[in-house]
């Protein structure tokens, strides 16, 4: 069932062997052909985008009220490039190599090449439509370093990268609406996908204002839908974020690879309360600065600057001396688990652990008063110095961090706490980014195909738009060359009849259950269990209790859930219960998942398999696989297994010491 | 782009206000330096010297053409601009942002000029129509105005419509003098601040300038 | 200039409890004609966020069989610009420099009344209660707020070195995040912040020249198209946005198109 079509030759060649010899559709077919784009995030709106400009005609679609507005937005720190601007030994296979030892030795080496050798161009393309990257006096492209990479290949736009490049991307999208090749349904949420003679040929969409079920063809559907991090309920994903469009793609024969591979990353603004609706990052750029630091005394009620340095414990300095703060995100998200568990947390909760600017502050403060060749301030005034350095690096998150827990980081440690941020499971794509149902293709976070078991930072945004404007381009022409001759098929096809009625159907059943308790309520729940027993650390004995948990929340919300208003018409609740629905049969999938991977790799940690030291024990010899899971009926999957050859690159026992 | 499809969009016709607005605030510094002759205390004669030059000088009078394009079009455009600007909100709010965000004078723009233009109505027909009524030798000899001041200021009511309409003109201008120019496109920091300061200044001298002449007239200030 | 800790009235440290009556605008949908409906919320925290307290209304109104407030918001970190909300007079409530999703229930205390509408322009229909339409946005955009570059027609980004002073004023225009929280401000509903911060952020960089005259020009048509209102400088706008995108891009837009009018061909 799994074919990657990973092209022969050598790994520096594969990608321009692919380009050199794929196939081509004319523009005079192109225009004829017809591509559907879900999600309007960096992949999505770069996608539309660029296939529009090729000459496609595109139809895009997008739960939010403009494709602006999509969760990419909201990345903070940067996106990687391998442009050795900083001559400090980069390259597309140093770059290439970060990723896979970053994601534990789980990910594609094609892809990841691949991935590596565009880092560059999507920078270039970037500059060109405007995005105002940070730069340096000198007027060229400044760089910061990021975790789990020795160099600086991150290019950023103060704390709004993510943002920055949407925008970029937004924009682009929006010259194809004007010229006519795009057209936009925004506020429109995907339901089903519609399969004609085992090809996908469209979708089934809700218009979220009026409710209306809409048909709607395409040549080949791209689902660009994000990830699944919602599941747990609180994470840093947007409330909106859901994984229906790539559920349902899932439930019509698209195989869902590694959906346990969840990313937590470490800093977070921690929990405050039941009422908590989401988490908010904190941009992994300040562990740059920051020194991260619990106390030494368990239960230690001290305010953090009461507490003298002795009686400090840095823990990723003390553990991983070589990248200190800045290891990769599975491990500095665990080692701070592991503090807290053993009772080292702070804050009113106990589940926090300090990150500190004092030392940069003063830092930051004696550079500044170097310049100025003043060596006779106080230490009171080197600290308004440094201040005002560090606020310019990191005003605008130090605001964020303030707004939201009413403490001003400046004069205190910041409390910070892991949260779920990202997913490396998706749906499982080949070398084209096609999943196993032909037609239907999946790029960005939606897929699966480029972390592997963990992501480094500055990563996901480099991946949504390497997908969107370097790759697809190239292998949806690919495929598209042999249906030039396929005329569009009316949505009055039978086919487009029957997803829809189950689609409607869905709906009605939703509607008609009349329950008692809140779509919310469930999700809260439901987000409870797999954060309990499929987030940081997993065993065998709290997956079962899990699946079992996750099973009997499925049938009581199938029973009870209470969801007002009508069906033709704007109804959010609705739109929510949908969603949370997937959630609930993904849920389950991803303990499964979690289950069947005996070993601890990258964001998978099985309490089970770990080193004495209480680092994440790999099995390569029974688990270097992707998983990916077929849906067969109700709680059945079928396993299919897709090796991972690694050709270039030694596996071997992951160490940031 | 044709010029009118230039002036005719939203921006446009903040251009012509602008310029406009510039046009008319150059008016203000002839029109208020020429009466501060009054101040000479020599019974009028150095005022009534150079509104003589006004009305008679063949530039001043085709200058005059031009002010009352500008002033008509300032009018017309204003209140055009301010009955569309109201239309666009639909549905009114419930509570009102209020001072928090921009100053009273900014947002009633349109009432302060609607305010002037009836102050102005009451003005030209003070001095202005009559004057050049006899400037033209229409109606015999040219009047004397410092005597016709002199007249006009003796009621106190007449004293008390003009303080107003001079305090109307100031706040009209408070917000107008640095909006016309940041209209006209001056977005460099450092002059926006000098031409704000400028504003204000500019206001209050030309409110306090304006007030002072009936008053100086009213409470016999002047010989 | 943003946050004044020593501002008790925007940060009480100390955790309290509040009960609240909100007012909030119902609206069935963009036909119905709408009104207040007001609500008790008890037992707020003032450690929850503005849209938490709602989400705590909306929970109670499903348990007792009434319809949840319909309100837009997605990220609930400030960045999105899905969230709007006129709340007590001012978009995106009492604080300074602040989106709804960010704002705190510590703004407020016990006992008061808050009272929340919706963005109100003839450009922004409502859709559902506080839910408007806000497309008018994209149009604009259409008209010309990008720069025409197709993928892989780009050169090395170092090839072309910008002043950093230019590229930090672009971003700062940049930043913004098109939440209309300065049409909802302007006494005009003109959307000239929103329309000034893209025209800058392009206009600003050397990449956006080759289309500076026309994408002014468009843009600036488009919103009249939509219906929005004149800009009279009176910069609630400015005093508003969160993203704090200064009113000196709206006289940059006025030079950029007095510019192009001036030198057009045409």
């Amino acid at each position: 069932m799994l074919d990657a079509k990973i092209p022969s030759g050598s790994l520096d060649d594969k990608w321009t062997d692919y380009k050199g010899h794929c196939k081509l559709v004319n523009p005079a077919n192109k225009r004829k052909l017809e591509v559907i784009v879900v999600g309007t995030g960096l992949a999505g709106a770069s996608a539309a985008a660029s296939l529009g400009e090729l000459g496609y005609k595109v139809k895009a679609f997008c739960y939010q009220d403009s494709p602006r507005r999509a969760h990419s937005i909201a990345a903070q720190g940067g996106i990687n490039a391998a442009k050795n601007y900083q001559n400090d030994g980069d390259s597309v296979f140093r770059l290439f190599y970060d990723t896979i030892k970053g994601g534990d030795y789980r990910a594609r080496e094609a892809n990841v090449h691949r991935l590596a050798e565009v880092s560059g161009n999507i920078i270039d393309q970037c500059v060109a439509q405007g995005v105002p990257f940070a730069r340096e006096y000198g007027g060229l492209l400044s760089n910061r370093s990021f975790g789990g990479t020795q160099v600086q290949r991150t290019f950023y736009a103060a704390g709004q990268t993510g943002q920055q490049l949407l925008i970029g991307a937004y924009q682009a999208l929006e010259r194809q609406v004007a010229l006519g090749n795009v057209k936009m349904y925004p506020r429109h949420e995907m339901l089903e996908v519609v399969k004609i003679d085992d090809k996908a040929r469209g979708i089934i969409a809700r218009n979220l204002v009026s409710g209306e079920l809409e048909r709607h063809f395409g040549h080949a559907v791209l689902l660009c839908t994000g990830g699944y991090g919602n599941v747990f309920y609180l994470s840093t994903n947007a409330m909106g974020s859901n994984v229906t469009a790539a559920w349902k793609a899932h439930k019509n024969g698209a195989a869902f690879a590694n959906p346990c591979f969840t990313q937590i990353h470490p800093t977070c603004i921690p929990v405050s309360g039941d009422h908590q609706s989401k988490l908010t990052l904190m941009s992994e750029s300040l562990r740059n600065d920051g020194r991260i630091w619990v106390p030494k005394k368990k239960n230690d009620e001290r305010k953090a600057i009461d507490i003298p340095e002795e009686e400090r414990d840095y823990y990723l300095e003390r553990r991983y001396p070589a990248f200190g703060n800045l290891v990769p995100r599975d491990v500095a998200s665990r080692a701070a688990k592991e503090r807290c568990d053993e009772g080292y947390g702070v804050g009113t909760s106990k589940q926090a652990v300090y990150l500190d600017f004092a030392d940069a502050i003063v830092r930051y403060g004696k550079i500044e008063a170097g310049k100025e060749g003043n060596d006779s301030l106080s230490i009171e005034e080197i600290i308004v110095l440094g201040k005002e350095v560090v606020k310019e690096k990191y005003g605008n998150l130090f605001d964020m961090y303030e707004k939201i827990t009413g403490e001003n980081p400046y004069e205190f440690p910041m409390r910070i706490y892991p949260a779920v941020h990202y997913t490396m499971g998706g749906l499982w794509v080949d070398y084209e980014l096609q999943t196993t149902v032909k037609g239907l293709y999946c790029l960005g976070e939606a897929n699966f195909s480029d972390h592997g078991a963990n992501r480094l930072g500055a990563s996901a945004l480099m991946q949504g738009l390497a997908d969107g404007y370097f790759v697809i381009p190239y292998t949806l022409g690919n495929n598209l060359a042999e249906d030039i001759y396929s005329k569009a098929i009316e949505t009055t096809h039978p086919a487009f009849a029957a997803a829809e009625k189950v689609a409607s159907e869905r709906i009605e059943k939703l509607m008609s259950i009349k329950g008692k308790q809140s779509v919310e309520s469930f999700h809260k729940r439901l987000g409870k269990i797999i954060w309990d027993k499929c987030g940081m650390a997993r065993s065998e004995e709290g997956l079962k209790e899990a699946i079992a948990a996750v099973q009997a929340l499925k049938a009581e919300f199938w029973s009870d859930v209470r969801i007002p208003g009508e069906i033709n018409e704007m109804n959010p609740e609705l739109d929510k219960a949908n969603r949370v629905a997937d959630f609930i049969e993904l849920g389950e999938l991803m303990c499964v998942d979690a289950l069947n991977r005996n070993e601890s790799c990258g964001g998978h940690f099985r309490e089970e398999y770990q080193t004495e030291d209480g680092e994440a024990l790999r099995d390569d010899v029974n688990y270097m696989y992707v998983a990916a899971w077929e849906y067969k009926a109700e709680h059945e999957w079928t396993l299919h297994k897709e090796p991972l050859v690694y050709d270039v690159v030694k596996p071997s026992q992951r160490s940031y010491k | 782009m044709t010029w009118k499809q230039v002036f005719t969009s939203s921006v446009g016709k903040k251009l012509v206000m602008g310029f406009t607005g510039i046009f008319l605030i150059l008016f203000l510094v002839i029109h208020v330096s020429l009466n501060a002759c009054i101040w000479a205390n020599d019974g009028g004669k150095m005022f009534n010297a150079g509104a003589h030059f006004m009305g008679a000088n063949v530039v001043p009078r085709i200058l005059e053409i031009g002010l009352f394009a500008g002033l008509i079009l300032h009018i017309i455009q204003g209140l055009m601009l301010e009955l569309s600007n109201r239309s666009k909100r639909g549905i009114a709010y419930a509570s009102d942002y209020g001072n928090r965000g921009s100053k009273w004078y900014s947002r009633s723009m349109g009432i302060l000029g609607t305010l002037i233009l009836l102050f102005l109505i009451l003005h030209m027909s003070d001095f202005w129509f009559p004057n050049r009524a006899h400037q033209n030798f229409v109606l015999g000899e040219e009047i004397d105005l410092y005597a016709k001041m002199k007249e006009t200021f003796s009621v106190l009511w007449v004293v008390i419509v003009y303080v107003l309409g001079c305090l109307s003109l100031g706040y009209h201008l408070a917000h107008g003098f640095q909006s016309a120019f940041r209209t006209l496109g001056v977005h460099n920091k450092r002059y926006n601040q000098m031409l704000t300061s400028i504003g204000y200044g500019f206001s209050v001298i030309i409110t306090l300038a304006f007030a002072m002449m009936p008053l100086s007239f009213y409470l016999g200030w002047l010989n | 200039m943003k946050f004044d800790l020593n501002n008790d009235k925007l940060y009480r440290m100390e955790h309290y409890n509040m009960n609240l009556t909100v007012k909030v605008w119902r609206q069935k949908n963009s036909k119905d004609k709408g009104g207040f409906v007001s609500y008790p919320v008890n037992n707020i925290s003032s450690e929850m966020s503005f849209l938490e307290m709602i989400d705590v209304l909306n929970e109670k109104l499903i348990v007792e069989g009434g319809e949840p407030i319909a309100f837009d918001h997605d990220c609930r970190e400030g960045i999105c610009g899905n969230c709007s909300l006129y709340i007590n007079g001012k978009p995106h409530g009492p604080w300074k420099a602040n989106t709804t999703c960010q704002l705190h229930m510590r703004a407020f205390k016990d006992g008061d009344t808050i009272v929340v509408e919706p963005w109100r322009a003839g450009a922004f229909p409502v859709i559902k209660d506080l839910m408007v339409d806000r497309s008018a946005f994209d149009r604009i955009i259409q008209a010309g707020g990008y720069i025409s570059v197709n993928t892989g027609n780009a050169v090395d980004g170092n090839s072309l070195p910008i002043n950093k002073d230019l590229a930090d004023a672009s971003f700062a225009a940049a930043m913004c995040i098109g939440c209309g929280a300065c049409v909802a401000a302007c006494k005009n509903s003109s959307a000239m912040l929103f329309l000034s911060a893209k025209v800058s952020h392009l206009a600003l960089l050397p990449q956006g020249e080759p289309e500076r005259k026309s994408r002014v020009m468009n843009m600036v048509a488009q919103m009249d198209k939509e219906g929005f209102g004149a800009c009279t400088n009176t910069g609630a706008c400015e005093a508003t946005c969160p993203k704090e995108i200064s009113i000196t891009n709206i006289a940059r837009l006025n030079k950029e198109y007095l510019f192009a009018g001036l030198t057009s061909d045409k």
